[in-house]
């Protein structure tokens, strides 16, 4: 008896990641997702610019490079072609909250369709370690090595906390991958970012609280646990939007 | 059926990408080709189509790019500093060889620049805009039929070679009136197995992509790339040439500019002087053969533009220099006037510019 496989939705090829890089683990929980629905033939990944820039070998289903931070522009034009298919798009932190801040922002009030996997790992990974704008204050990273100084270059982004403001969203939900508990969490929440596309239900949003061994200096190890010392209390892990979820509460 | 209908230039546009499939737009307001979003706000919803307002030009275009991927009819529209912000996306559709239908209603530049007619953008449409080895197809419509026809065209061009095309207008041809006839639209059909379409578990997944990190792949691509693109200058140049036969004096002009000269060269013309026009429809590519064969009978020419001349140098190159160019030109919204361009004819008849 089979107990554990690889998702059918992930191509059979070596992934490119850094040991102990956690994007390895997300991928196989958006292909798990899609397993369980049954979509992947209906399903249009958008790959982003940055470490998951090659996720389009990764992933079994059609899928689109995007420039740097359009994802969720190029996904809202796959999915007005045609509104039947199912369209992610899987994109980090300085993809996502830096240069394509306007189209994440934009997307999320128009309540797009589409499902979008935020990965945010508190540092640029593929140009070698610059600062994001999620780095944590006093962070060092190539670009802020005396620190992140918040005086100077300000404060980190909090995406989750940003977009559950607004009236468009129909889900928000900040999990991380540094334990089998919280990566269940994440599962769960990744599955139900496709569940409600898949029911019309509109744009969900999954930030995901990852790690970056290399560009951090620290083992995969020492990288969790920074993680889980460090990201987790500035950005708190939790349900920030669930709109669905508010109407049942209202209406009871 | 051959029914006129009054226009404006910009609605024809959009009318002519209605008939030509088109059911997706995605724009961002600028002036002075509104009207052409607006037309497609009223009539989208109506036939089952998508317009969209975007948040920028940028993400206009990335939608432009999304549809264009999965395999439908796609256009944007704007003018000229909204085409500086599309250019990202011009360079990632050539990229990933998508087509479009892109309309650059043309304002006076650089910067902010002004709202009139203006075609200082000749450089960023036929030499590039965005980054990289790549082309586009450049269409420039002279009349309100024109910007209808060259529309239905450019989706087919577009299609056939998985290029941009991009009708390269200006502000009087978007905004003026004149009857049109819409009925005559035929519209070719291109299989799109690239598309990303859902695998419907049938095939392998197709990627849309313009990364190679593999310099020898890049390369390759690139030449294969240029290698469609030497069958459209063989195959797509269009031309129009007015009163050549006996010409020796040849003006140059595209757009609104040529239906000046053409006011002025019949004027000429009334006075005897021996001038005809050459007229590039397609901008790129640019009709270099007609030119070169005119070099061999004119004795000079001279490149009318709404610009610096910008076109001139593409007149020197297809002519090998064997005749002076010269320019007669307004510039940042003005248009040069009938007078103007006929005191360059008959300083060129006197051989006052050779």
């Amino acid at each position: 008896m089979v107990v554990f496989e690889k998702p059918k939705s992930l191509c059979d090829v070596p992934l490119h990641y850094c040991p102990g890089c956690t994007h390895g683990i997300i991928h196989r929980l958006v292909a798990e997702a899609i397993d369980e629905l049954g979509i992947e033939g209906r399903t249009i990944g958008v790959a982003p610019v940055g470490c998951a820039v090659m996720a389009y070998n990764y992933f079994n289903c059609d899928m689109v490079e995007a420039a740097h931070g359009r994802a969720p522009a190029v996904a809202t034009g796959i999915k007005r072609a045609d509104p039947e298919n199912i369209v992610f798009s899987y994109q980090g932190d300085g993809d996502l909250a830096s240069i394509g801040t306007a189209e994440t922002v934009h997307a999320a009030t128009r309540n797009e369709n589409i499902t979008v996997i935020f990965v945010n790992n508190a540092i640029y990974g593929m140009t070698g370690g610059q600062m994001a704008p999620t780095t944590l204050p006093g962070q060092i990273t190539q670009t802020s090595p005396y620190g992140r100084d918040v005086k100077h270059c300000g404060y980190p982004v909090k995406i989750s906390e940003m977009l559950s403001q607004l009236e468009g969203p129909e889900y928000i939900e900040r999990v991380a991958v540094n334990n089998v508990k919280n990566i269940r969490a994440a599962k769960k929440a990744i599955k139900k970012a496709f569940q409600n596309q898949v029911e019309g239900k509109g744009f969900s949003l999954i930030e995901v609280i990852s790690s970056c061994p290399t560009n951090w200096g620290l083992s995969p190890e020492k990288a969790l646990q920074w993680l889980e010392e460090n990201m987790i209390p500035y950005y708190p892990l939790g349900v920030y939007k669930d709109r669905t979820a508010q109407k049942e509460a209202e209406s009871k | 059926m051959s029914e006129k209908v009054l226009m404006k230039g910009n609605e024809a546009i959009a009318e002519a990408a209605i008939l030509a499939g088109c059911r997706h737009y995605f724009g961002y307001p600028i002036t002075p080709q509104t009207e052409i979003a607006a037309y497609m706000a009223k009539k989208m919803p109506k036939i089952g189509g998508c317009f969209l307002q975007a948040e920028s030009e940028i993400a206009a275009i990335n939608m432009v790019y999304g549809v264009a991927g999965a395999g439908k009819r796609v256009m944007t529209s704007s003018s000229s500093p909204g085409i500086s912000l599309k250019s990202e996306g011009l360079s990632y559709l050539a990229g990933s060889d998508l087509p479009a239908l892109v309309v650059n209603v043309q304002r006076g530049g650089p910067g902010l620049g002004g709202i009139q007619p203006s075609q200082s953008d000749y450089f960023q449409a036929t030499k590039g805009g965005g980054h990289g080895d790549y082309k586009m197809i450049v269409l420039a419509p002279s009349s309100v039929q024109e910007m209808a026809s060259l529309t239905v065209k450019g989706f087919d061009l577009a299609d056939k070679y998985r290029m941009t095309a991009m009708i390269l207008a200006d502000g009087t041809t978007g905004q003026m009136m004149e009857p049109v006839n819409l009925s005559e639209v035929e519209v070719q059909h291109y299989d799109k197995p690239w598309a990303v379409t859902g695998t419907k578990m049938q095939r392998e997944h197709n990627i849309i992509n313009s990364l190679f990190l593999e310099p020898e792949e890049l390369e390759k691509y690139n030449f294969a790339r240029f290698e469609r693109y030497k069958e459209v200058e063989e195959n797509e140049v269009m031309v129009e040439e007015y009163l050549m036969d006996d010409a020796e004096i040849c003006v140059v002009a595209f757009g609104i500019a040529a239906r000046v000269s053409k006011n002025a060269i019949n004027e000429a013309r009334k006075k005897g002087i021996k001038v005809g026009l050459i007229r590039p429809i397609t901008l790129w590519p640019f009709p270099k053969k007609t030119l070169l064969a005119a070099a061999d009978k004119v004795k000079q020419f001279i490149s009318v533009e709404l610009n610096m001349g910008q076109m001139v140098e593409d007149i020197e190159l297809a002519t090998k220099c064997k005749k002076p160019v010269t320019l007669c030109n307004r510039t940042g919204g003005m248009i040069p006037s009938p007078q103007q361009v006929l005191a360059a004819i008959e300083e060129a008849d006197k051989g006052g510019q050779a």
